[in-house]
């Protein structure tokens, strides 16, 4: 077979230029100088500034609050994950089945996904409102004083709620588009052999579904460590106080709202990390246990 | 600043144009206090700065301590061949933007304190007067209150009014290094019994429904006032303007109360709100524009006006005497409190604070305290970490002056 090649070894380069520098500009950059400031601690105006070493991370794992904060962040994120994707891979099965008007149900379950963050955020407020709100009603009718911003746990709960709700539509876009190119033939040889509809689906269907299942996975882990940040900001109406903080938003508060520029990028680093840290793991060890036919 | 208070500053700015030729202000709404500090920050890094910008109590601190991003207003005046005396103003604002010599470095604007706003009607329904101390209120005025059907108080910035104002009303040193202004070593000074004892109290009080808490927001805990659920709420001089077009009942303010136990002379309480910073690094012709800006704004008529709109209080001693022969107070005898508070007998402990990482510090109180009331811990544990927390924030705000 002949090897397709560039007779002018700066064409492939000059081609991938663009991408490149877009890359070194936008990530390499950045992400170099939050290293480089997270071992400063830097007067917000930029005038003075100390060469600290390593204090800025000491401080960090030596802090109680912080450890509180990434405490919170796993058991949002494991909640958020997975109530999303098995309420979405519900709705999509079910929703899989329904023969009569199925556009207009599937239609109606994707609409949520228009919705900003700060929006949804905003709604949850509406709904969890101290006193008067529909939810908080709701909750009050079965005697749980529901207390937005004052309880943790209720502030907690709310933004699992909110979050998941705002993901829910991403998921079951993906899992009915999953489900419905599963072959028809697999399916019908199934309910030959098997006729119980719930170990069909844990036999055959969901096996299927992996592929799909694996990309939202990692699709929602990022989602909830990250892109919650507009449910978080919007819900604690700004004021961090004894609420429940994700990492991301605390890189937020203590870079953006209390210009500790050192600080706030050590744990921008350390996200940096964790990141690196899951992107090794889905390569590495999850994605070559799947199939994708 | 935004809603009722941003016509007004959109007003001022406005007039100010209309009344002279040479310069034009353009006034820009950038969001909260924190969002406004930190936009301006960005735009100083960027060197794009506004001439002036507005900085709020807690961020007075990194404003004073960047000696190059401000230009002091005492310099500004200067180069315009004008001295200030500070003796003009009221003595509640002179010192707080200044520097430990007293040189003012940012143009006071909106100053408040907090004050004891309280509903005439729920109180006459209980038949109890506003109460000037704390052991009043706690034994008369809010059982009375309690059983008159009200929430007997609740209050909008724990770290503010129950802990700043705290130290100052009852001149008690909030820091070491005279409150912060001698030097960057500091230690915060809060964990005394004083402090303590009244923080144990204010928790008894949640308990035994005689102070609603609604939350580390402003707006969540003056709104069940405004909808007359509670019957005093402790806000801020300039909430007067807001409130006058919110709330349907008469009410009127009073004096912030303090403990008898811990002092018998009650001092002066530190101004909040936010101060003017000319920002350095424009030409002398646009800095001539802010002087002469500065000048308008603190002329008695623009602060009777400024005054008169929000209640923020008038910071000369002109303004607030011209005031007084409008017959403004006769009028609105609550819009004289600030000043009133603002005017009583200080101390070097009332002048004001510099601590910096200050915003920090606020949210550390603010999380501590949220748990001493929903019982996530007690009042000396919080204390403990509250102090130790703001020493390390104190202590690496230093070292970005290094």
């Amino acid at each position: 077979m002949k090897r397709a090649g560039f007779s002018n070894p700066w064409l492939p380069v000059a081609l991938l230029l663009p991408q490149l520098s877009i890359i070194a500009i936008f990530f390499y950059w950045p992400a170099g100088w939050a290293i480089h400031s997270s071992f400063f601690l830097q007067d917000p105006f930029g005038f003075g500034s100390s060469f600290v070493g390593l204090d800025n991370y000491t401080d960090l794992f030596g802090a109680v609050e912080y450890r509180k904060v990434a405490g919170f962040t796993v058991i949002f994120t494991l909640l958020v994950t997975f109530l999303s994707l098995a309420i979405a891979l519900l709705l999509a099965v079910k929703a899989d089945k329904v023969i009569r008007g199925a556009r207009s149900y599937r239609t109606l379950l994707m609409w949520v996904y228009a919705i900003a963050p700060p929006v949804a955020g905003f709604l949850g407020i509406m709904f969890f409102q101290q006193g008067n709100g529909p939810i908080t009603q709701f909750f009050g009718f079965f005697g749980w004083e529901f207390m937005l911003g004052v309880n943790y746990t209720d502030t907690a709960t709310a933004m699992v709620i909110v979050s998941v709700w705002k993901q829910i539509p991403v998921n079951f876009i993906f899992f009915l588009s999953g489900l419905q190119s599963i072959p028809k033939s697999v399916q019908e040889a199934a309910v030959i052999d098997n006729n119980s509809g719930t170990s069909r689906f844990w036999d055959i269907t969901f096996p299927l579904l992996a592929p799909t299942a694996f990309f939202l996975l990692i699709i929602n882990i990022t989602y909830a460590l990250f892109d919650t940040f507009g449910v978080v900001d919007t819900l604690v109406k700004g004021e961090p106080g004894n609420n429940p903080l994700t990492l991301v938003y605390k890189v937020y508060v203590d870079g953006f709202r209390g210009n500790d520029l050192g600080g706030s990028s050590a744990q921008s680093v350390i996200l940096m990390v964790l990141v690196l840290i899951l992107t090794v793991f889905q390569f590495r060890l999850i994605e070559r246990r799947i199939h994708y036919t | 600043m935004g809603g009722q208070l941003g016509e007004t500053v959109n007003q001022i700015a406005q007039d100010f144009n209309a009344s002279q030729d040479d310069y034009t202000l353009i006034p820009v709404y950038k969001g909260s206090y924190e969002e406004t500090l930190t936009s301006g920050i960005a735009a100083f890094r960027a060197g794009e700065q506004p001439n002036i910008m507005q900085v709020y109590d807690a961020g007075a601190a990194m404003m004073i301590a960047s000696g190059g991003a401000v230009l002091p207003v005492a310099d500004l005046f200067a180069q315009n061949g004008e001295e200030i005396n500070v003796e003009d103003y009221i003595p509640g604002v002179r010192y707080f933007y200044a520097d430990s010599n007293a040189k003012m470095i940012g143009m006071p604007f909106n100053s408040s304190t907090p004050i004891m706003y309280f509903n005439k009607d729920a109180l006459d329904a209980a038949e109890v007067e506003a109460p000037k101390t704390w052991e009043e209120f706690q034994n008369v005025t809010a059982p009375a209150l309690k059983d008159a059907g009200y929430v007997p108080l609740s209050q909008s910035a724990l770290p503010w009014i129950f802990t700043e104002n705290f130290m100052s009303r009852h001149n008690l040193p909030f820091a070491t290094n005279n409150n912060g202004y001698d030097g960057f070593d500091t230690k915060i000074l809060i964990n005394n019994d004083a402090l303590k004892g009244h923080f144990k109290a204010v928790a008894q009080w949640y308990e035994d429904g005689h102070f609603g808490w609604y939350g580390t927001g402003w707006s969540d805990n003056a709104r069940p006032f405004e909808e007359g659920k509670v019957a005093m709420w402790l806000g801020s001089s300039g909430s007067f303007g807001g409130l006058l077009q919110k709330v349907d009942f008469p009410f009127s303010a009073t004096m912030l109360p303090y403990w008898e136990g811990v002092t018998k002379e009650p001092t002066q309480t530190f101004i909040g709100g936010a101060a003017l910073f000319a920002m350095s690094g424009h030409s002398a012709e646009e800095d001539q524009a802010t002087a002469a800006f500065f000048r308008y704004l603190t002329s008695p008529e623009v602060q009777y006006f400024w005054h008169k709109a929000t209640g923020y209080v008038p910071i000369t001693e002109a303004a607030y005497e011209l005031a007084q022969k409008d017959g403004h107070y006769e009028r609105f005898p609550a819009a004289e409190v600030g000043v009133q508070q603002l005017s009583l007998p200080g101390s070097d402990n009332t002048k004001g604070y510099r601590l910096g990482f200050y915003v920090q510090i606020r949210d550390v109180m603010n999380r501590e305290f949220s748990r001493i009331l929903t019982g996530e811990t007690d009042v000396d544990s919080a204390f403990e970490a509250i102090e130790t927390e703001a020493n390390q924030l104190m202590a690496r705000f230093a070292k970005t002056q290094g």
